[in-house]
């Protein structure tokens, strides 16, 4: 009799990796069908778009680099990857910018670092900076909500605009973009950010239309499914919970202590928490395990970092939004905040020193 | 479930297989052979060693076989073994219980202890008899009863049924160990395991059961501690260092059975489950019980695994098994035969996402997955620095992983090349101490061979120089005495050139003739017998000259022009000198036992001898110190050394040129010898020869006349090495009596000898003092 040899435990916990990262795009998806009704098909589009680009070209990578792409397709990372992309860019963006950045997200920031585990910062971050600097009007040209529109549109227009540049009825981007009033319609962060830049309060600022109900419309419910999703993650055991909290606290205390000083400058914090990216970036984004921080104390300090460089960004930034630079930031700091919050080993008065 | 039904029996196997080393430790000596007959419960091995446990016959047979046998180790190993073939009649051997153990030292419990063959039965195997004697007072027994892992259920069955039991063993460590506090851990999924046990220990409210959750891996020792008392064990310490000892459930009730039966540890509590098992239980097996033969029992049915395996041990830690062939050993406590879906083979491993659901895992804080980057890199150093030696394998980073890294395997990779790496850097480390004590001894000969060519070729320099320049008043003095001795002895010679080999041909007769004096002196009186004697050791004295002079005349002609070896010479010559006066003294000793009263003569006349030589000695080392104190005053300590050099050199030339005259000359010296050296001062030898008279029949008295005859003669001999000129006309007028010359003789011979020396000693000196300078 011929026994098999294994070395110890021979049990395992069933959840793989690939489960894994399935488990996060299903918990992603209330906040990206939200997002889709507010803003049209544009979104699902996109996630298509870079979903095939971002496999493919993975799978290309692999096999150049002689490894089995079949079974890393399978871990699904990729695709949540894509997914995370499809979010962050504006639903109508031509094809061709999804398309580059599916290959930074992919070629240059995973696998030219040695794939998964090896990448030092977020993939689908890295894509959307790259994608924001180099393409700076395309990735700020949000859709208005489509209650807001002056023209609707519906799947094949999005289809046409993206692929094509119009609709089957001519209508460009820009077009479409108009609000009823007959402006171009930027998204809240931005508005409120611009206003203020120009001299406004900041009640006169969000007197506009788009803030019917405080935050931007859509945008807090975008937030909420966001929240929702990364609640249940947090109940599934798919993310630990102090990036999430230390994060949402920081841009909580942060944005509150600015607000109270001067609060016709400042956004109101809750602003700051329930539009943009926030809860999408906070549960979804900063907790990609990955680029994150690895120890507990490390994770505070790293989702902390986030939600005030997040702040600090919006606030006094270029760019409307700060969710991507603040995690490719933060991202950097990561083997050093590992370096220094090693836990103590048991047997140990503290780091390194015996007892 | 395993725990559902009482602990069966798993009966007598066909062979039992008792692996000689069951515990961590050294194992015992074998006490039997091939095809002796034992009994249930004989030790089979014995050792003094205090890590060494013996083993026992778990039941009578014969012994069929020692030999190498799979063991029960994760590499499947042979080890040796001891075959029995039982004979199905479980004859016990004699069994000597204490109970009354209260009444008797602690070192008869703990050697029954020993005696019995106990180790620690939760799954390390550590000795027990170690653990219960230790050097600190123990705060908290903690007596284990949580399983070590899932699927185990020997020790929640071992409580159920033998809670009693339990709890004479541990009344038995208490009283060994004397804790403060005794706290019985079990899992909370073991109600009626913590049930039993209240029930056991309620006669006894010191004994507390404490019942703790349940969660991996809470058996573990360290785990234990912490969760019950909130102490850890600090880093490469022990349990006792924090005040805690840890007994298994399982020892305890082994130990209950050695103390009030008598009975060794030949059985255990083997858990057999896992879903290929029909009838998953708990059964009593024998040590060295195979472990086909329990799955036997079982309903072991291979055809539920498809990939057929076998764990000793629990799912977490136990080891796959090579064979079914593998025997119980003491640490046994599981056999798990899962099937594929209960335990799904490991996938091939992905890459890790960073997850740190390891971290979170780990029972002692590590991080798992540094520790995997830097093991698979093979990384050691940072390994290390990550604490790799503080994981305790238990497995639980490796359950929980989601890319099914098997951790853990990585972690033994990489220990165990830390291990190599040691092993191998000591090994260096010693080749390197080798190498460089080679090399500095090496070296020190080197420096040692320079130096002496260094020495010798200073000297031969100053040989060179001397010879030219001849400038010493000491060297003159010297030589002027020499010359005028020479002159005195013997006018004839043309010179006082072979003055050194004279003086020590001389110095060889003068104690040859101081002996015989002495011998003289115990009978006084000039008789015609005495006189015989003295012809004869005259006879021996020129024999004993004939032979130095050539043998002078060798080394001279040896040593040619290396200076240095005229020291040599000088050596040789006192050495012949010596030997020759032993000789004549023992002639002379012979002569005298003969003649006189043997008794007293005898001893007498050693005690002369041994007086002479002493005086011979003194009286040279006296001459050399006035020579040092005559040659200071005079002239710088560099003058006086290029003056002894010299005077060396000199020597040494004279002693060439003896040698050439010698040769020829030889007899008729030994012919003038009596009236040769002729310097010593009557006084004393008239002092020396009353108090012999005076004194005859008393050697010790004897001893002090000679003590102080030798006193004196150093004193003479001072005066003389002072002012040599001017006392030898006055000793030169002394030769009238034969005595007198002998001891004039004696001293002349102890002048020369200390000239030589001095000369040698002056050289070396010299010689070191010019590397100083060279070095300076």
């Amino acid at each position: 009799m011929s026994l098999r040899l294994a070395s110890s435990p021979h049990q395992h916990q069933q959840r793989s990796t690939a489960q894994l990262m399935r488990l996060v795009c299903y918990c992603a998806l209330p906040g990206f069908a939200l997002q889709c009704w507010f803003f049209g098909w544009g979104s699902l589009i996109q996630f298509a778009i870079a979903a095939v680009f971002a496999l493919g070209i993975e799978a290309a990578i692999l096999e150049i680099r002689k490894k089995d792409f079949e079974r890393a397709l399978a871990d699904g990372s990729a695709l949540l990857t894509a997914l995370l992309l499809a979010i962050c860019i504006p639903p109508l963006t031509p094809w061709w910018i999804t398309a580059i950045g599916a290959f930074f997200a992919i070629g240059i920031s995973k696998q030219l670092y040695g794939g998964l585990g090896f990448n030092l910062f977020n993939p689908a971050m890295v894509a959307y900076v790259t994608l924001l600097v180099s393409f700076p009007v395309a990735m700020t040209s949000w859709m208005p909500p489509v209650a807001l529109a002056e023209q609707g549109y519906d799947f094949f227009d999005a289809l046409r605009v993206i692929f094509t540049g119009f609709t089957a009825d001519g209508y460009s981007l820009s077009q479409l973009r108009m609000g009823a009033d007959g402006f171009t319609m930027a998204t809240p962060l931005d508005s409120v950010k611009t206003d203020i830049g120009l001299g406004l309060t900041l009640q006169e600022a969000t007197s506009k239309v788009q803030f019917a109900d405080g935050f931007g419309i859509g945008w807090l419910w975008i937030n909420l499914a966001y929240l929702t999703g990364g609640l249940l993650l947090l109940k599934l055991r798919a993310i630990k919970w102090q990036i999430p909290v230390s994060m949402l606290g920081a841009i909580l205390l942060v944005g509150g202590v600015i607000h109270l000083a001067s609060p016709d400058l400042f956004t109101s914090p809750w602003f700051h928490l329930l539009s943009g990216g926030t809860m999408l970036g906070a549960f979804f984004i900063a907790t990609d395990p990955v680029s994150a921080s690895t120890t507990d104390k490390g994770r505070l300090i790293f989702g902390a970092g986030i939600g005030v460089l997040v702040i600090v960004i919006r606030t006094w930034g270029g760019y409307p939004d700060a969710i991507a630079f603040a995690v490719v930031l933060m991202n950097m700091t990561v083997p050093l905040i590992d370096y220094y919050t090693r836990p103590r080993t048991y047997g140990y008065q503290s780091r390194g020193k015996k007892r | 479930m395993s725990n559902q039904d009482l602990i069966g029996k798993a009966g007598l196997p066909e062979r039992l297989y008792l692996t000689v080393k069951q515990h961590i430790g050294t194992e015992g000596q074998l006490q039997v052979a091939v095809g002796d007959q034992v009994l249930k419960g004989q030790a089979l091995t014995r050792s003094t060693n205090l890590f060494s446990l013996p083993i026992h016959a778990p039941t009578s047979g014969q012994i069929t076989a020692i030999g190498p046998h799979v063991s029960a180790h994760p590499s499947g190993m042979a080890e040796l073994t001891v075959e029995i073939t039982p004979d199905g009649q479980d004859r016990w051997h004699s069994l000597t219980p204490l109970p009354d153990y209260q009444q008797l030292p602690k070192i008869k419990i703990i050697e029954a202890i020993c005696d019995a063959g106990i180790a620690g039965m939760g799954g390390a195997g550590f000795p027990t008899h170690i653990k219960v004697s230790p050097k600190k007072d123990v705060e908290f027994l903690i007596i284990n009863g949580a399983e070590c892992e899932p699927y185990i259920t020997a020790d929640d069955r071992l409580m159920r049924e033998h809670a009693w039991q339990i709890r004479q063993g541990i009344d038995v460590l208490c009283h060994l160990l004397n804790p403060g506090h005794v706290l019985i851990a079990i899992e909370d999924n073991k109600p009626q395991a913590i049930q039993a046990m209240q029930v056991a220990c309620q006669e006894n409210p010191d004994y507390i059961v404490c019942p703790i959750p349940t969660k991996y891996p809470a058996g573990g020792e360290k785990q234990l501690i912490q969760v019950l008392t909130g102490r850890e064990v600090p880093h490469g310490r022990l349990p006792i260092d924090v005040g805690v000892i840890m007994q298994n459930v399982g020892t305890c009730f082994a130990v209950a059975d050695a103390i009030f039966t008598g009975k060794p540890l030949i059985q255990r509590v083997v858990t057999l489950t896992g879903e290929a098992m029909q009838r998953p239980s708990n059964v009593w097996a024998l040590l060295g019980t195979p472990v086909n033969h329990l799955l036997a029992q079982a309903g072991y049915q291979a055809q539920r695994q498809n990939t057929p395996r076998l764990i000793m041990g629990g799912p977490m830690m136990g080891f796959s098994l090579v064979s079914d062939q593998v025997p119980v050993v003491k640490s046994t406590n599981c056999i798990l035969a899962p099937t594929d879906q209960e335990m799904i083979l490991p996938e091939e491993e992905q890459a890790c996402i960073r997850c740190s659901a390891c971290a979170d895992a780990c029972p002692v804080s590590l991080l798992p997955q540094q520790l995997y980057w830097h093991s698979k890199a093979k990384e050691l150093d940072k390994a290390q620095d990550y604490h790799l030696f503080d994981c305790i394998e238990c497995g639980a980073c490796a359950y929980v992983c989601p890319s099914q890294i098997p951790l853990v395997h990585y972690y033994r990779v990489a220990k165990a090349q830390v291990r190599q790496q040691e092993e191998e850097k000591q090994k260096a480390d010693k080749a390197r101490d080798r190498f460089e004590a080679r090399k500095e001894r090496l070296e020190q000969e080197k420096t040692e061979r320079e130096l002496k060519h260094q020495q010798a070729a200073e000297a031969r320099r100053q040989a060179m120089a001397s010879k030219e320049t001849q400038a010493s008043s000491n060297a003159a003095a010297a030589l002027d005495r020499a010359k005028q001795r020479q002159a005195l002895d013997q006018p004839a010679s043309d010179s006082g050139s072979n003055d050194r080999v004279a003086a020590a041909i001389a110095r060889a007769k003068a104690r040859k003739e101081a002996q015989a004096a002495e011998g003289n002196t115990v009978a006084p009186a000039e008789q015609p017998p005495e006189q015989n004697k003295q012809d004869k050791v005259a006879a021996a004295i020129a024999r004993a000259k004939a032979k130095k002079a050539a043998q002078a005349a060798e080394n001279t002609q040896a040593s040619d022009n290396a200076p240095a070896e005229t020291d040599k010479q000088a050596k040789v010559a006192a050495a012949v000198a010596r030997a020759k006066a032993k000789k004549a003294a023992q002639a002379a000793e012979k002569t005298e036992t003969s003649d006189s009263t043997p008794a007293e003569t005898d001893k007498q006349a050693k005690v002369a001898a041994a007086v002479a030589r002493a005086k011979a000695k003194k009286a040279a080392q006296a001459a050399e110190k006035t020579a040092t104190s005559d040659s200071a005053p005079a002239e710088t300590d560099k003058q006086a050394k290029v003056a002894a050099a010299v005077a060396r050199a000199k020597a040494r030339k004279a002693a060439q040129e003896a040698s050439t005259d010698n040769q020829s000359d030889t007899p008729a010296e030994a012919k003038e010898k009596p009236v040769k050296a002729p310097r010593a001062p009557r006084k004393v030898n008239k002092t020396a020869t009353d108090n012999a008279k005076a004194e005859t029949d008393d050697p010790k008295a004897q001893r002090i006349a000679a003590a102080i005859e030798q006193a004196k003669a150093r004193k003479v001999q001072k005066d003389q090495a002072a002012k040599p000129t001017d006392e030898e006309p006055g000793i030169a007028m002394a030769p009238e009596v034969t005595i007198d010359e002998d001891k004039k003789q004696r001293v002349a011979a102890a002048i020369a000898k200390a000239k030589a020396r001095k000369a040698k000693q002056n050289a070396q000196s010299s010689a070191a003092n010019q590397q100083e300078n060279t070095e300076e």
